[in-house]
């Protein structure tokens, strides 16, 4: 059962953690439209939320702290209370406390003296009357036991209506008699005729004698629900517990027959007899046990006819993404057995087998899509988070910056977005420290004075684009280029252009911040940025144009654990290309290779084109094939060629780690199982081409 | 017998919590997201026994979905329980109003829901 | 690290690497697999072999005679590959090392090991918890998480440092 709970507490946290970012986007957006009603409800409904749920899975604190703010933005919801930016700081500060809370199982106390500020604060929003209701939120109490027996009665009258609200009055009779003894009499001398009874009203009352040691609150809680909906009356008769069994049976047996039973003489007779009692039981439950054996008849025929759904609600089930992530691991190894099996079924020309393979190969396909496609998520949740923080920055640095974005929509891999938050956070922040200007700053150089921040998704192949646009100042490439230089990562004579330039800022140790802020300093460049989105086999290009801002454009791709890859072929050895960046393959015979004079650079239809060779570069073979190939692939906008033997064909490449031996082997970004079990390493053609590149440069 | 329960609640744990209860108790559990998914799943031909619901809800809230439910003939005398706080007295009166059977309100154990329960579904 | 004199009697599989018996605690070893295709990984040291396809893991294979400072293994009907379970810088890593050929499991009492001698061995006494005596033979106990240290496949990490740079 603890175990349960600890279930059920982890459900709420993550709710709660899912209500706190709404309730973000819902103040921020508030703060531009102070007067949306849906918008106030939103912030009003996530407060409420996680008030309700706290308190039900043992977050006390978190409970009674959201509260307060829920009472204020009740008094928002009624028109009492303006949104204000004060209060939107509070709110938006109450909810990073929550937040705090929800993650921390004890509060220091600092925590609790910052909550308690927080409280001060919001309660001066509110009047004081308002005030005193708010802080008369307590707990009801819990109701006695008179600890002896009590005999008690009772007088219940319900309004015709009763029913309709859904009451059964013989339920809560039952549940009366499960406080003690009671006898209970049916008054259905209000019973109209036939003709003009109304089946859905209650026309008849209760008398009842209960003997109970539970206390007059007990009573009471029967009939909470229908305090308004009947006269209740409840007098204590006797107050000794030792009423016996015996005496008066007369009395009862003669009230009964007249059907006309004086409370008086029912309190003295009714609980005494046993006999009496149970006659009075049976009749008194006629008139209503008519009505709801109709009403359970009806319900029960339904019932049998309509086939019950069972199913659990909702469009949605939440799975633990390691879950996911083992389907992950199966559907890899079951592309890659299917990819054996085709192999053999093309060697054994057996014309069923073959197209049971053909069956095959496109059912794991389907279910490899499918399975990847459960883990794709939008990547607004993302965007949303930096909402935040270009407010808090901005603020306090004295900018004025606007955070727009588009495509939320776009959809990729759970592991990508997970990992490309903090890359995205150093970008942002990197716009906003370097990027966008001072307020008077910008009105010198005629702009508003207010920057912008666009941060953009869309998909694009088998890639997803994300860009970070901001209109400030520009890169200085003259500065980027002086830097270079000064820092050894460019010579002073070489020429680059400018996309060259700026892609120099993102080299290890360079940063070209004049002073180190908080924001952006701290010792970490842009290179770590560049570590990260290379992990992600991703891309990072930067355009900029002095004055008007610059843009950083991220090349992802939409899953890390399979990708469509060539094959190819260097002496003997296997090796898998990214298929997305590959643009074509073209023959390299003796005559181009003799037309390059040495350079590794091939004319492909009249473009100069710079080419690696994997044999050399590899050290692999000796003899060098008659005719090679290249593989013309797009890097970050250029084009470069690799030279192999052999172009095999495309190939499902299922991903696997090289381990923690070789993780950092240049070049290389993983392995793969071919068909015949051996296997090929997967290429990682950017660091490739960057390596070809820096040896040039110092050689 | 114990009856389907229907539960209407946008808070996902609350809804997983409530059935959790109700399932220990021995009914049968059929969960909506709001008030219109409620509708929604009275009208696939389910007959409830009971409906539990929050108040405070997007699409459509409690009261409202109260007020439906009893325009309809096979919910007019089903009990409904209204998930208050007790801040929602306001609420709570609407809800009366509108023809909620009783109320709950929060926090509350799983036993103490049963015994609400139990007031209106054997 | 551990006191050969208080090892208490364990359970060790002897191997061949050149015509010298070597010996690893069994609870390292996972499996012994026959030889397999390798798929060498380009600029890493030579004691590095590459990398296998073990039951759909890819598992890195290494060398030891290599990395003992004896000539490369050559392939034999023999030749075999001895799948331990060790830790790199702390983290569970799976490796395989080569092997001429497997012996036998044998069982060593603490009082059959004596500690390794300080000159005379051809490879690094850090590696060795220490001689086993089995009849009139000596077989060398290899300490493996020592031979496959971090420090040890640091040089894998160097090759590519001086690459390093971005354009």
């Amino acid at each position: 059962m603890d175990n349960q709970m600890d279930r059920h507490r982890e459900a709420f946290r993550e709710e709660a953690f899912e209500l706190l970012t709404e309730l973000e986007t819902a103040l921020l957006e508030l703060e531009e439209m102070p007067d949306d009603a849906e918008l106030i409800g939103r912030v009003f409904r996530a407060m409420h939320t996680i008030k309700g749920s706290g308190a039900m899975f043992g977050f006390d604190d978190i409970s009674r702290f959201t509260h307060e703010v829920e009472t204020v933005f009740d008094q928002v919801r009624n028109g009492k209370i303006a949104v204000t930016k004060q209060l939107i700081d509070l709110t938006l500060s109450a909810r990073d406390r929550v937040r705090e809370m929800l993650g921390s199982s004890e509060e220091s106390s600092a925590a609790a003296s910052a909550s308690e500020e927080i409280v001060s604060a919001l309660r001066s929003l509110i009047s004081d009357r308002q005030q005193l209701q708010a802080e008369r939120s307590i707990r009801e109490e819990e109701s006695e036991q008179s600890g002896h027996e009590i005999t008690y009665r009772i007088r219940f009258k319900p309004s015709p209506g009763l029913m309709r609200n859904g009451t059964n009055p013989i339920m809560l009779l039952n549940e009366l008699g499960t406080l003690g003894r009671q006898r209970v009499v049916a008054q259905k001398n209000s019973l109209p005729r036939l003709e003009e009874l109304v089946p859905e009203d209650c026309c008849t009352s209760w008398d009842i004698i209960l003997t109970t040691d539970r206390g007059m609150n007990a009573i009471r809680d029967v009939f909470v629900f229908v305090e308004d909906l009947a006269e209740i009356s409840i007098q204590v008769i006797d107050d000794c517990g030792a009423m016996t069994e015996d005496g008066c049976k007369k009395l009862g047996a003669i009230l009964i027959e007249r059907g006309d039973i004086a409370e008086a003489e029912l309190a003295a007779v009714l609980p005494l007899q046993k006999k009496v009692g149970e006659l009075l039981v049976e009749k008194g439950i006629v008139a209503p046990d008519q009505v709801e054996a109709a009403l359970a008849e009806q319900q029960h025929i339904r019932e049998v006819r309509e086939h019950r759904e069972k199913t659990e609600a909702g469009s949605s089930i939440r799975v633990p993404s390691e879950k996911l992530d083992k389907l992950v691991d199966l559907v890899g190894e079951l592309v890659t057995i299917q990819a054996r099996l085709s192999q053999m079924a093309v060697g054994r020309n057996d014309a069923l087998l073959f197209s049971i393979t053909e069956e095959v190969e496109r059912l794991t396909a389907e279910l490899r899509d499918n399975i990847m496609n459960i883990r794709m998520l939008p990547i607004g949740s993302t965007f949303s988070k930096f909402r935040r923080l270009v407010r808090d920055l901005s603020k306090e640095l004295g900018k004025e910056i606007e955070m727009t974005t588009s495509g939320a929509e776009t959809e990729l891999d759970k592991t990508v977005i997970d990992k490309l938050g903090d890359p995205l956070v150093h970008l942002i922040r990197n716009c906003i420290d370097h990027g966008i200007e001072l307020p008077d700053e910008r009105e010198k150089a005629s702009k508003p004075g207010s920057g912008n921040i666009h941060l953009s998704a869309m998909h694009s192949g088998a890639y997803v684009v994300i860009e970070i646009a901001d209109d400030g100042k520009g890169l200085d490439a003259e500065a980027i280029r002086r830097k270079g230089i000064e820092k050894g990562l460019i010579t002073a004579e070489a020429e680059l252009s400018e996309k060259e330039l700026y892609s120099l800022i993102l080299a290890p140790g360079f940063s070209t911040a004049r002073t180190v802020t908080n924001v952006s300093g701290r010792g970490v460049g842009m290179d770590v940025v560049k570590r990260a989105i290379d992990e992600l086999r991703g891309t990072i290009e930067i355009s900029s144009r002095k004055g008007q801002g610059s843009t950083m454009t991220l090349k992802l791709p939409l899953t890390l654990a399979i990708i469509e890859g060539l094959l190819i072929r260097v002496a003997g050895e296997h090796f898998v290309l990214p298929l997305s960046a590959v643009l074509e393959c073209v023959e390299f015979s003796g005559t181009e290779r003799a037309a390059a004079h040495g350079r590794n650079i091939v004319n492909v239809r009249g473009q100069l084109v710079p080419f690696i060779s994997l044999r050399q570069k590899f050290s692999l073979g000796n003899t060098t094939p008659a005719i090679e190939h290249i593989v013309i692939a797009e890097i970050s906008g250029t084009q470069c060629g690799f030279v192999v033997d052999q172009v095999i064909g495309e190939h499902q490449t299922v991903i696997k780690s090289l381990g923690s031996i070789y993780r950092s082997v240049a070049g290389i970004s993983g392995a793969t199982i071919l068909g015949d079990g051996t296997v090929a390493l997967i290429l990682d053609m950017p660091a490739l081409f960057q390596m070809a590149a820096a040896e040039e440069i110092s050689s | 017998m114990a009856g389907n329960i229907l539960i209407v609640d946008d808070s996902a744990s609350m809804r997983q919590l409530v059935s959790f209860a109700l399932k220990d108790g021995g009914y049968d559990v059929t969960t909506a997201v709001h008030g219109k998914d409620a509708l929604d799943k009275m009208n696939n031909g389910t007959k409830f026994a009971m409906v539990i619901t929050d108040l405070n809800m997007p699409e459509m809230d409690g009261i409202e979905l109260i007020r439906q439910l009893r325009q309809r003939s096979g919910y007019k005398f089903t009990p409904v329980i209204m998930l208050t706080t007790e801040s929602q007295d306001q609420k709570k009166q609407e809800g009366k109003a509108a023809g909620a059977t009783g109320w709950i309100v929060k926090p509350f154990t799983p036993d103490q829901l049963l015994g609400v329960v139990k007031k209106f579904v054997k | 690290m551990t006191d050969v004199r208080t090892t208490p009697a364990a359970q060790y599989l002897t191997y061949k690497l050149d015509e010298e018996v070597f010996a690893i605690d069994i609870s390292k070893v996972r499996e012994v697999l026959d030889f397999t295709a390798v798929t060498k990984v380009p600029q890493t040291p030579d004691f590095m072999r590459g990398v296998i396809n073990l039951r759909g893991s890819v598992v890195p294979v290494l060398d030891l005679r290599l990395k003992f400072g004896m000539a490369e293994t050559t392939r034999t009907v023999n030749t075999c590959i001895i799948i331990v379970e060790v830790f790199v810088d702390n983290e569970r890593t799976i490796l395989g090392a080569l092997a001429d050929s497997v012996q036998e499991v044998i069982d060593l009492g603490a009082e059959q090991i004596e500690p390794a001698p300080r000159i005379g061995m051809r490879l690094k006494t850090d590696f060795i918890r220490g001689m086993g005596k089995r009849d009139s033979q000596f077989v060398i106990i290899l300490d493996i998480d020592k031979v496959f240290s971090a420090e040890e496949l640091a040089i894998v990490q160097q090759t590519e440092t001086a690459e390093t740079i971005s354009v």
